[in-house]
């Protein structure tokens, strides 16, 4: 390359990187001044909500009738209910009945309103080595896991999933899985639950709606129906009496919009046309 | 290997139909690093130079504190700025959690140690006599620290390199300051984690190829820089 071509091409670079720089330094600034004047409200949720697809479905339309972003983050019931314990959201959508009894006991949640349900089901690999698939309910099938010791892979991270679990050990007698090594304990959502479970042939506690959309090519539903896996799913608005930065009425629209008529069937839609099956089943009884 | 021919494909078309999701991504990644970047870079080489000159008792404990900074765990960082930017932690007022600019705060103080560090290494990789033949020919502090950075060009391109390398890489703690929120601060490495979590591994490994790309370019682009500098 001649001298000349060189360091054109060294001004050239040098003249491209600082555009680049300034250009990014503009759009950030202008992309701020454009989000203030949006309103916005964070809701923190579970994994099975939001990786099942469900919010991503049914969010836009409040969020294009009201102007209102929702902030979705995603995280197990147990961290969602702990965020909103510290001020730091404003709205929950969450499945565990007991931590969500506890939070409004204490204070933290107003307005708990029933909005949907499906289940849960046990999880397995197809040659299901502790027979599971025999047994009639949750509390055997578990029973028969322990005693067999097959690998079995839990949430372990305080989520709604992972307390029901923690529900169906105890009454199946089994105390303290954890120190035994069958018992992988993973501290993760359902998506990356599913995918270990998934490679190591195991048998895991999953709700409907994460299993039917993710799949799990090596997992197959052995356990389903027993009115123990019923999970429903509430949702809560931070008490603005605690926080004063709490959205009070941008969370009341939200409870409005997911409990009308029209939002409740949209949920009941949600997959069947991929599935074959209702994946959120929604709460209003005359639907 | 049939995962990740299909994931290369997927990224092929992603970046060919310019897909709108995956551009607003990548761009708000390169904007939120780039600004990180900007500010480790404002703090950093100022400080960098001035630990390179200084004599003061203690000087050796700043420069080790300032090189600790360089292998501080960044999820660490990230839970730290969690604490301080929660609207139960000091800094709650300023409602910086699940927006960019938490994320900015948490990558600038990742990015920072990095910069300094390298700027004093660099610095202090000169011949000392150079400072003072400038100082003897009558220039002003500034003055001498941009011929300085001049000279050092090829060192502070790595420096700048590295810092970038740290902190577009970072996973953990734009999680837990960020909350991976759709649309707002969900950057490409944070989207892996949820197209892996998801299952989605095409589009994983797509957001991981353009990643690569990214950074291959802004490498070579820096490689560019140094110039002449390398050849001799």
């Amino acid at each position: 390359m001649t001298k000349i071509n060189e360091q054109l091409l060294n001004r050239l670079s040098r003249v491209a990187l600082s555009l680049t720089l300034v250009f990014f330094l503009l759009t950030l600034v202008f992309s701020g001044c454009a989000l203030k004047p949006e309103r916005s409200l964070v809701l923190a949720t579970t994994t099975s909500t939001y990786d099942s697809g469900l919010l991503e479905f049914i969010l836009p339309a409040f969020e294009d009738q009201h102007n209102t972003k929702v902030k979705v983050v995603a995280v197990g019931t147990g961290q969602a209910l702990a965020l909103a314990a510290r001020g730091d959201a404003d709205v929950v959508l969450v499945h565990a009945p007991d931590l969500e009894e506890e939070f409004v006991q204490k204070g933290f949640g107003v307005q708990r309103t029933f909005i949907m349900y499906n289940d849960f089901v046990i999880l397995g690999p197809s040659n299901d080595p502790a027979n599971i698939r025999r047994s009639p309910d949750a509390t055997n099938a578990f029973r028969r896991i322990a005693s067999t010791q097959s690998t079995f892979v839990s949430r372990g991270d305080e989520s709604g999933t992972h307390i029901k679990e923690r529900v169906i050990w105890a009454l199946a007698g089994v105390e303290s899985p954890e120190k035994d090594n069958w018992y992988l304990s993973l501290g993760q959502g359902m998506g990356s639950s599913l995918n270990v479970a998934n490679e190591k042939h195991a048998y895991i506690l999953s709700d409907r709606g994460t299993f039917l959309s993710r799949g799990a090519s090596n997992l197959a539903m052995l356990t389903e129906g027993d009115p123990l896996l019923f999970n429903p799913y509430h949702f809560m608005i931070v008490n603005p009496d605690k926080f004063n930065n709490v959205q009070m009425e941008l969370g009341q629209l939200l409870l409005d919009f997911l409990i009308s008529a029209e939002t409740q069937e949209k949920i009941r839609s949600f997959g069947v046309d991929r599935f074959g099956q209702i994946l959120f089943n929604p709460a209003s009884p005359d639907l | 290997m049939d995962e990740l021919a299909s994931g290369i494909w997927q990224a092929v078309k992603l970046i060919g139909t310019l897909d709108p999701e995956v551009r607003s991504i990548a761009l708000f990644s390169l904007q939120v690093s780039g600004l990180a970047l900007l500010l480790a870079a404002i703090t950093g080489i100022p400080y960098g130079i001035w630990l390179a000159f200084s004599r003061f008792p203690g000087r050796k404990i700043l420069i080790g504190f300032t090189y600790a900074g360089m292998a501080f765990p960044t999820v660490v960082v990230g839970l730290i700025v969690f604490l301080l930017l929660s609207h139960n932690g000091p800094l709650g007022f300023l409602g910086w959690l699940f927006t960019p600019f938490g994320i900015i705060a948490a990558q600038f103080l990742i990015g920072f140690p990095v910069v300094a560090s390298l700027t004093m290494a660099a610095i202090l990789g000169l011949n000392p006599e150079m400072r003072l033949q400038l100082q003897s020919l009558g220039a002003t502090r500034v003055q001498i620290s941009i011929t300085l950075l001049r000279e050092a060009k090829v060192a502070m391109i790595v420096a700048m390199a590295a810092a970038f390398g740290r902190v577009v890489t970072e996973v953990g703690a734009v999680i837990i300051v960020g909350g991976n929120i759709a649309g707002s601060t969900r950057v490409l490495t944070t989207a892996i984690v949820l197209e892996t979590r998801k299952g989605d591994f095409d589009s994983a490994i797509a957001l991981g190829v353009i990643l690569l790309m990214i950074s291959f370019s802004i490498n070579l682009i820096a490689t560019r820089l140094q110039g002449k500098a390398l050849a001799r």
